[in-house]
């Protein structure tokens, strides 16, 4: 496409009043603008800040916070050691161990569970494409927002670390299903599900 | 002798105060800013303080929030990189400093002129008075200039040639601007300027464009916003600061905010009637006088800060250019026709 093509569109910069060109009209305008900021921090209440040690930030529930790993009913990790959340992970932060689940009473209806489910949280990005990728919602990504730690090592989140921040945040971030669906399903009949 | 001891006691008053204002100055600053964009700014600092003798306080609005800054650019490592041009690169916030610092000697903060119980400014009855203030002012460029040089880095260079264009530029309107009142008053003195307008109008009515332009020209002078063009801190990563750090970076904040107040003390004398207020005559000497005088100014000057401040939280800045063109192509011919117009005017009715 070159420079005269007829389809493209010539703008033209909007031109200026008296007044724009004069500037002052402009500038008290503006002044009363942030006068008015002013103003309404000082004598009425329309800061936004939060007293952060004091007051908590509450997060929007899409927030992308420490993730967790989801209990089903029975206690036990959902995660069926499917390896997609890994395989999604564009910065290779998650490494898991599957194993064949024990034949007993509990875990009798699963053919796979995690041994070893390992998310390193100084590598991640918060990206969110594990819990997209995830088929029976096990891995979720939470609100909680300050992760700190006093050495890389403690911030390599193993799977009981993970499930501890299940027990943290499930009351107050209930998982979206109660139990894995039963059947495969697309993307989109999960999200009309869940409306 | 007394003279003398007297002389050297105004003169650490006055800086002594100077520098206090300056570092709750920063705190006014931030706490401003923090208002115009719906935030509360700092307010930890001197809470829960515990003095000695168990007594507890609570000072609001991080009214020690100063102590703490000072404390930490004193502290901090005075990082001098090994490229940069040493003995320059030490001069040059000495220079800003002191520019500054120098600059308010002529400043009348009260009333000045015979027959007064004191008189309020450092050197009282100099006759180029104004020109003196210009003349120093315009010595505190060398500060920014050098610092850009000396550091040795693009981004330090570009901004100290900012400052060289822009200050040189801004020197003419200024200068024009008051010309203006000082035909009114017929004097350059400041305390003499003061005393006209007690006598007839403020400056402001008299002269509104001369008052329009020295306060551009003014933020101009001081790098304030919109006009912080040396200081650029998205383009240009600091400016002429870039390399400095801990007192030496300080220092350049120092000498700024001091102009701050200095161009705040001529705009309130040259424009606003100084320690002028309903009640308040030339004529009076006594010393309650005086201090409502010095009273009324400081608050005069405080209205100006913050004017100041408002304003760099309301616009943006200039793009180079445009500083360019507003200087000469708008300010300067405006200051020639102002200055022409007075002149005529004042020939006509004086006959």
């Amino acid at each position: 496409m070159n420079a005269n093509h007829p389809d493209l569109k010539r703008m033209t910069p909007p031109k200026l009043s008296l007044g724009d060109r004069l500037y002052v009209p402009q500038v008290i305008a503006g002044l009363a603008v942030t006068a008015r900021h002013m103003a309404g921090v000082v004598f009425g209440d329309s800061a936004i800040t939060v007293q952060y040690p004091e007051d908590q930030h509450i997060p929007s529930p899409n927030y992308r916070g420490v993730h967790r790993l989801n209990k089903d009913e029975s206690g036990r990790v959902k995660c069926v050691a499917c390896m997609l959340c890994s395989t999604a992970c564009p910065a290779h932060c998650i490494d898991i161990v599957g194993t064949t689940a024990p034949e007993t009473e509990l875990w009798g209806d699963r053919e796979k569970y995690p041994a070893s489910f390992v998310i390193d949280e100084l590598r991640c990005i918060f990206c969110g494409m594990c819990e997209e990728a995830c088929p029976v919602e096990a891995i979720e990504l939470t609100g909680l927002y300050d992760l700190t730690g006093l050495s890389r090592e403690q911030m390599i989140f193993d799977k009981t670390k993970l499930l501890s921040v299940f027990d943290l945040t499930k009351d107050a971030e209930p998982m979206r299903y109660g139990s894995p669906p039963s059947r495969p399903t697309s993307s989109t009949e999960l999200v009309r599900d869940s409306i | 002798m007394w003279a003398i001891i007297g002389i050297v006691l105004k003169i650490g008053v006055v800086v002594g105060l100077m520098q206090g204002t300056v570092a709750y100055l920063i705190l006014v600053e931030r706490k401003v800013a923090a208002y115009a964009q719906d935030r509360i700014g700092p307010n930890r600092a001197g809470r829960h303080l515990t003095l000695p003798f168990g007594i507890k306080i609570n000072l609001p609005f991080g009214l020690l929030q100063p102590i703490a800054d000072g404390a930490k650019m004193v502290l901090k490592e005075d990082v001098v990189p090994t490229y940069v041009d040493k003995p320059l690169y030490i001069l040059a916030p000495m220079i800003a400093i002191i520019a500054a610092t120098l600059g308010f000697a002529v400043v009348p903060f009260g009333p000045v002129g015979p027959g007064q119980v004191m008189q309020f400014q450092i050197a009282p009855g100099v006759d180029i008075g104004i020109v003196y203030v210009f003349a120093i002012g315009s010595l505190a460029v060398y500060g920014v200039v050098l610092a850009g040089y000396a550091s040795n880095n693009k981004y330090s260079f570009l901004g100290g040639l900012r400052s060289s264009a822009q200050l040189i530029s801004y020197e003419v309107p200024l200068g024009m601007s008051i010309l203006g009142m000082v035909l009114l008053a017929g004097s350059l003195d400041l305390g003499k300027i003061m005393a006209w307008q007690d006598q007839h109008v403020w400056g402001i009515v008299a002269q509104p464009i001369g008052f329009l332009l020295f306060l551009v020209s003014g933020f101009a002078e001081t790098n304030r916003l919109p006009f912080d063009l040396p200081e650029s801190e998205q383009e240009l990563v600091g400016g002429f600061h870039t390399e400095y750090s801990a007192m030496k970076f300080g220092m350049f904040f120092l000498g700024e905010y001091m102009h701050v107040i200095t161009v705040s003390y001529l705009t309130v004398i040259l424009f606003l009637g100084g320690w002028d207020f309903p009640g308040l005559s030339v004529e009076q000497t006594g010393l309650l006088s005086a201090i409502l005088k010095v009273l009324v100014t400081a608050g005069k000057v405080s209205f100006m800060i913050f004017l100041i401040m408002w304003i760099r939280w309301t616009l943006p800045r200039f793009r180079y250019d445009q500083l360019m063109d507003l200087a000469w192509k708008s300010l300067v011919p405006l200051a020639l026709v102002n200055l022409v117009a007075t002149a005529g005017i004042i020939q006509l009715i004086r006959g």
